[in-house]
């Protein structure tokens, strides 16, 4: 992955409460084999709607989604992410989120940020007022800028690393081959092991 | 003193650094056809090896179709073919549709006495919190962590806090595990318990079967926790004894031992305790689009306006898409559909539920009912006792096992604006079918439902 350690762009608001997976994407385009290609798939049914926000000419260069609470709850299909990061999103910021989404969104570089309600309240209403808004969320200083806002944000310190040094998690990982190896020479003699039986 | 959850995570903690995440051992991964294509391929572009195959189960499960052994959609096939390639490639077990003990991932996998007391346990699937019935500490993660645990047999993960829910007082008759885990979640909300991990406690939970705590520890993922767990004990103990996975003679008392000591320790703290008081619970049933929506069967569709802030909003929306009016009562609600099934209710003490409700019985007309075992294993316990032919003769369909109607991967799927009294685990918009109105209910209100053709409990079948 390219580092990354700023996004700044346009924003939309879609304040929803508990916005799941199955909305952001629905099963039925679980069934395909590959990891991008999902931008047509984003909100499925309520793109059905013209007034929906995310078909609003306005803002379709937005790259930020200010959100309502438990955005992303539900199934934890990773799709719901990439569907959101083909479509042009980078940024959700939001109240709360489901735990498996906000984890999902970090590992593929989208930045998911959790904010107080009432900072969250004044950027949708900034975001609404104005299509050309500008929102940056600065993962170095783990902060939130906009035009008479700066707010920090608080987020796992292993994926900010991976992000801002382009790492691959897995060979970060494997990087500790030995201690792993190491105890799996202590685990339990009964554990199963799949096709023993 | 330290309580289940913290022993559990400790015992696996393979590096725990400074300012950074644990690093988790896995025991057991799980692997289903939907999530686990790209992760593989990851693993293939990296020239990458799995680590221990032999700690990974796959199964075929959420594509499957439910009455033939044919899939007919090319996606879903291929998908399912992508599985096939990958485990021969990778060295993994596979149970494929066919076979005697395939069906859906989250029943297999205790059934099969993979699933034990104090393992780590994680899937690409968010209802890998059905495992922590066991003591087991299991949750569902996303594609990329499926290949990093394919990859390395390990997570990086920050131990998310703790919580207690303590049930108290005597169940009521009638009332189910469902309805217990229905009644949380309506009182916590549909996040009310992120960023933590639940133990279920009580003399309710003690009292209950390994079917259902699998039920409770299921919807873990609906109150937002990112795992739920009960103390593992006799019950526990004497339902994976002789399992084929099982540990066996001197193994099996070692095991046992340390079995034992999990439970946590007497006045160990939790970072917080929620308490649900059972004795006055009854039947409980979602209204809205999110499990937290739910009330008892008794009363009636709640009025917005009674609601705060979003909540406020967000009841308007769901009550506009699930086409309800304020004070309706449940009761009267008309149902077009009945299906019992999935990994939260697809268990054989829930076919037996819902069976002792249908025998001699007929599912009312205009109404049509799935019977979808959650594992081949179960239908064939089912058979035995004879439940198939309860439901066939009361016009229910008997199916073969997998996801089925719980989300529409398959062909199982709601048509239409149709209304639908479901075992499963979630009543999102469309979950069932792009316009499908879904009511969470346990196997016994789903039978009795049937029955009557509106929201109904057994008991009132006998006035
Ligand atoms: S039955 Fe439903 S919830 Fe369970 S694994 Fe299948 S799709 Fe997921």
């Amino acid at each position: 992955m390219e580092p990354l350690t700023e996004h700044s762009g346009t924003a939309l608001v879609l304040r929803r409460g508990d916005v799941d997976t199955d909305q952001i994407i629905p099963a039925e385009f679980c069934k395909r084999l590959t990891k991008s290609g999902y931008e047509d798939t984003l909100f499925h049914a309520w793109m059905q709607d013209p007034e929906f926000v995310f078909n609003d000419p306005a803002r379709r260069q937005a790259s930020v989604l200010v959100a309502g609470h438990n955005f992303g709850t539900g199934s934890s299909r990773e799709h719901a992410v990439w569907a959101l990061r083909d479509w042009g999103i980078r940024v959700v910021i939001g109240t709360s989120f489901g735990d498996i989404f906000f984890r999902n969104a970090w590992k593929n570089g989208v930045l998911a940020v959790q904010l107080p309600e009432s900072v969250v309240d004044t950027l949708a209403s900034k975001v609404d007022a104005d299509p050309s808004f500008v929102v940056t969320v600065d993962v170095e200083a783990c902060e939130v800028r906009a035009s008479g806002l700066t707010h920090g944000f608080q987020i796992d310190k292993r994926p900010r690393w991976l992000l801002l040094n382009g790492l691959d998690d897995i060979a970060v990982t494997l990087g500790r081959d030995e201690l792993i190896t190491g105890f799996e020479a202590g685990r339990k003699p009964w554990l199963p092991r799949v096709g023993a039986a | 003193m330290r309580t289940l959850i913290e022993k559990v995570w400790t015992d696996h903690v393979v590096l725990a650094a400074e300012g950074e995440p644990d690093l988790l051992y896995i025991d057991l991964h799980l692997v289903h056809e939907a999530s686990s294509p790209q992760a593989f391929d990851g693993l293939r572009l990296a020239g990458r090896q799995a680590r221990r195959p032999e700690l990974t189960l796959a199964v075929e499960d959420h594509n499957v179709p439910t009455n033939t052994l044919v899939i007919t959609d090319p996606m879903g096939s291929k998908q399912v073919q992508a599985l096939r390639t990958n485990c021969a490639e990778q060295g993994i077990e596979l149970f494929q549709l066919g076979d005697d003990r395939q069906g859906i991932v989250h029943v297999v996998g205790p059934e099969r006495g993979y699933v034990q007391p104090g393992m780590t346990v994680i899937c690409g699937d968010s209802h890998t919190s059905t495992h922590g019935a066991f003591g087991a500490l299991a949750f569902g993660v996303g594609t990329s962590d499926v290949e990093h645990v394919l990859a390395t047999q390990t997570l990086a993960l920050v131990r998310p806090k703790t919580m207690a829910v303590e049930f108290t007082g005597e169940v009521p008759a009638g009332v189910t595990p469902k309805d217990l885990i229905l009644a949380l979640i309506a009182q916590i909300g549909a996040n009310g318990a992120n960023g933590h991990i639940i133990e279920y406690r009580g003399q309710a939970i003690e009292q209950l079967s390994m079917e259902g705590r699998m039920t409770m520890c299921n919807m873990s993922i609906e109150a937002g926790a990112r795992a739920g767990m009960i103390a593992p004990d006799e019950t526990t103990f004497a339902y994976l004894k002789d399992r084929p996975n099982a540990p066996q003679g001197s193994l099996w008392d070692q095991a046992l031992e340390y079995w034992r000591s999990l439970a946590t320790d007497p006045g160990a703290t939790f970072d917080r305790t929620v308490t649900v008081d059972v004795s006055t619970l009854t039947p409980y049933v979602t209204w809205g689009t999110n499990p937290g929506q739910a009330v008892p069967l008794s009363s009636v569709v709640p009025d917005p306006s009674t609601f705060d802030g979003t909540e406020r909003a967000a009841a308007e929306r769901a009550l506009a898409y699930m086409a309800l009016e304020p004070g309706t009562r449940m009761r009267d609600l008309p149902m077009d559909m009945v299906f019992i099934g999935s990994c939260t209710n697809g268990r054989i003490e829930d076919l037996r539920a819902a069976a002792d409700v249908l025998r001699g019985r007929k599912v009312a007309e205009g109404v049509t009912m799935l019977v979808v075992p959650g594992s081949m294993q179960v239908r064939q316990a089912a058979e035995i006792e004879g439940l198939n032919e309860i439901f066939e003769a009361a016009g229910a369909q008997w199916r073969l096992s997998g996801c089925s109607m719980c989300m529409g991967m398959n062909a199982d799927r709601v048509q239409g604006p149709q209304r639908i009294a479901s075992t499963s685990n979630r009543n999102y918009e469309g979950r069932q079918g792009a316009q499908a109105r879904t009511h969470l209910v346990s196997p016994a209100v789903a039978a009795a439902t049937a029955v009557t053709g509106r929201l109904s409990t057994p008991a009132d079948l006998e006035h």
